[in-house]
């Protein structure tokens, strides 16, 4: 079983990470995700394919720059290299709220039971787990808290502003 | 006071049940400690010399007597009977074990209070002027705005785990009680030169520590409807782009600093200008709500002057003293502002007993509507005395050695744990603050030297705010014994400076002797008695000092 959860359901993970596209031949089937850079410069080819796409951000790039290929993407994979790196917090937010994607925004790397709610109310709807935590285990974090103050991914308006 | 919603209540035990889970999987060890660390910082426990300590946040320096009684409780339950007020008007246990913390914030959740965001790399307790809603010289009640910016940044999801921690700051008044400059963002409330409108000059990048700086004002008015959008905007913009390759250059300073004022200003501005009309901008409905939980108490009507005051005022040589150090005037005609210090030759600067605490409340109870402030120089306020009950509030203050007249005097001294406590510390600060305090601690002397400030850190990291004293005192460690590093010129006011090293630190033993000097200097130097050190120091310079100290 795979260590990961989709829209708050343990699930198996149907994308396979690729790297080193030579060229058009070598382009392999089914869900596949690339690196940025890989992306910008192959898009053309990569689009080709009949399987589904994805796009792998590192933490320092702008998700603006991905903004108009959007819609021909399943899957923005971001990265928390450690728990304390929360700078793929404001990317997913920026990819949802800014640029309206609605597709699978993955949370990859130090994706711990502790940060599940934060992931979530910024937009990620796809947690790759770190190996040493329990999937179905971590499916409560997501309602340890249900009082919410500020605007984000999941809701428009502050909670002084939201309908009592 | 803001009165929690059923929401509030809600959040808090849910975050005291998330909490106790977060210990019980440590206690099982199914976290380990570093994952564990991020948890509990976030909840203010931290790991110190002896045991952890529990940060309790006190939102902008309110308390309602019943809250401090349960600080009492807790003192006195929890830990070793004494509680430490911070330079962030925030409360200090030094001895609580783990597994009572859940229980301490059990007890707190009670009283609306809790440990959220203390510590760790998130928005800390924003912290405000200690006399907000009383004060004088006051533009506009800033505890408003504050709530707005408490409820804004508790879980926010997308700065929850920044490059490092981040503090806010809003003054409502001219002059500066809350430190602005020297926060990551300050927020002054200020009139508009175009129309009856406030809103707020931002300072960004301001901070003390390894490399002190003060705050680069980054827009001189923003109006109040943007205050959070525009904070929005300036967090993302550190999340996205604040090192965090180096602890050390991790603070929005450096930042700003590196990245240089204007680009900054333009990145904030442009992220900015895509949120602004966002979920967050402040309406006027928004405003008149949670305005309303900081209304004027009832005041009686009172006359501004009373026999008995004013003949014992004459008679009493000792509570004219204390009138005329620790009481402000109050915005309400017949009130007063009564300041409590808790700098004594007896106890730690900041330390208060659970007796005391008790006695506090029930004093607030009985002279203050219940109420008390924390400040930033680890003080407490009564915000709203009569001042016909000046001599009999003043009789049980003295009882409880809370009557020390020397507020914003030479033995107000801010000072850090330090050695005693702190796993961080380099030298011990609470000894030399209480040798500094037994050498001065002569009345005239005091008052013949007016306003000053000295402050104290044990280590570099400056939580005793050294930079920004008119006399600042760092320990340091130089091969294995504690020296102190002498600063001169700084302030934490309107007029905020950092200040410079005067030259070589001096041992433990000889520390007092040089503040000794450096006072003497400017008892012989000022031009009238109305010029304080500061000015003194700003006219001459460091030569003089440098020239009694080491010539």
């Amino acid at each position: 079983m795979d260590n990961y959860i989709k829209d708050r359901k343990v699930d198996s993970d149907e994308w396979m990470p690729f790297t080193g596209l030579e060229d058009g031949d070598s382009l392999p089937t089914g869900d596949i995700y690339v690196p940025l850079e890989e992306w910008l410069n192959a898009r053309e080819t990569l689009l080709t394919r009949n399987g589904r796409l994805g796009v792998a951000l590192r933490n320092t790039d702008d998700p603006e720059i991905i903004k108009d290929d959007l819609e021909r993407l399943d899957l923005v994979v971001l990265e928390f290299p450690k728990m304390a790196d929360g700078r793929a917090f404001t990317q997913a937010r920026l990819l949802r709220e800014r640029y309206g994607y609605k597709g699978e925004i993955r949370a990859t790397g130090d994706v711990l039971y502790d940060q599940l709610f934060y992931m979530q109310r910024c937009g990620v709807n796809g947690f790759e787990l770190r190996d040493d935590q329990n999937a179905s285990h971590s499916l409560k974090a997501f309602d340890e808290m249900t009082v919410t103050y500020q605007p984000a991914s999941d809701e428009e308006l502050p909670l002084w502003r939201r309908p009592k | 006071m803001y009165k929690y919603s059923e929401q509030d209540h809600q959040l808090l035990l849910e975050r005291v049940s998330q909490f106790r889970g977060q210990v019980d999987r440590r206690l099982k060890g199914e976290l380990s400690e570093e994952e564990f660390k991020h948890q509990r910082l976030r909840n203010g426990l931290y790991l110190q010399l002896h045991a952890y300590m529990l940060r309790v946040a006190i939102p902008y320096g309110l308390l309602s007597s019943e809250q401090m009684r349960t600080l009492a409780h807790i003192a006195r339950k929890y830990d070793k009977g004494y509680g430490h007020f911070s330079t962030r008007q925030n409360i200090q246990y030094n001895w609580p074990k783990l597994e009572d913390v859940p229980d301490i914030l059990d007890d707190l959740a009670k009283v609306e209070m809790h440990a959220i965001q203390t510590s760790g790399n998130c928005i800390r307790n924003t912290t405000s002027d200690p006399l907000a809603g009383v004060a004088r010289d006051e533009i506009e009640d800033p505890r408003p705005y504050c709530e707005l910016i408490r409820q804004w940044s508790t879980f926010h999801p997308e700065f929850n785990f920044l490059p490092r921690k981040f503090k806010i700051a809003v003054s409502g008044a001219t002059h500066d009680r809350a430190a602005v400059a020297v926060h990551d963002i300050g927020l002054r409330l200020v009139k508009s030169e175009t129309s009856e409108e406030t809103g707020f000059e931002v300072y960004v990048g301001g901070g003390l520590g390894r490399t002190p700086m003060l705050g680069k004002i980054i827009r001189k008015y923003l109006p109040k409807q943007d205050m959070l959008t525009y904070l929005e905007a300036i967090l993302r913009v550190y999340n996205m782009l604040g090192r965090r390759d180096n602890i050390y250059k991790a603070r929005i300073k450096i930042l700003v600093h590196e990245t240089g004022e204007e680009r900054f200003r333009e990145l904030v501005e442009t992220e900015w200008e895509k949120i602004k009309a966002g979920g967050l901008f402040l309406r006027d409905e928004d405003f008149n709500w949670v305005k309303g939980f900081f209304n004027d108490p009832v005041y009686e009507s009172l006359p501004d002057s009373d026999a008995d005051f004013e003949n014992l005022m004459l008679s009493n040589a000792e509570f004219a003293r204390w009138v005329d150090k620790n009481i402000e005037l109050h915005k309400q005609s017949g009130y007063r502002i009564v300041y409590l210090s808790l700098k004594t030759a007896h106890q730690p600067p900041g330390d208060v007993t659970a007796d005391q605490m008790d006695a506090i409340a029930d004093l607030a109870d009985k002279y203050s509507l219940g109420h008390i402030r924390t400040t930033h120089r680890q003080n407490l306020v009564l915000s709203d005395v009569p001042l016909k009950d000046l001599p009999a509030l003043w009789e049980e203050l003295k009882a409880l050695d809370l009557a020390t007249p020397n507020y914003n005097h030479v033995t107000d001294i801010i000072s850090c744990p330090g050695l005693d406590y702190c796993a961080l510390a380099t030298a011990r600060s609470i000894p030399i603050s209480q040798a500094i305090t037994a050498r001065f601690d002569d009345y005239d002397f005091i008052n013949d030297l007016g306003d000053v400030s000295i402050n104290i850190s044990g280590c570099i990291n400056a939580c005793g705010h050294h930079h920004v004293a008119n006399i600042g005192i760092l320990g340091v460690n130089k091969k294995g014994t504690e020296v102190y590093q002498l600063t001169l010129g700084g302030s934490a006011r309107e007029d905020a400076a950092i200040g410079k090293i005067i030259g070589p630190a001096f041992e433990a033993d000889e520390i007092v002797d040089a503040v000794g000097k450096v006072l003497a200097v400017y008892l012989e130097s000022r031009e009238e008695p109305e010029e304080t050190f500061l000015m003194t120091y700003r006219r001459l310079g460091q030569a003089p000092f440098k020239e009694r100290l080491y010539g």
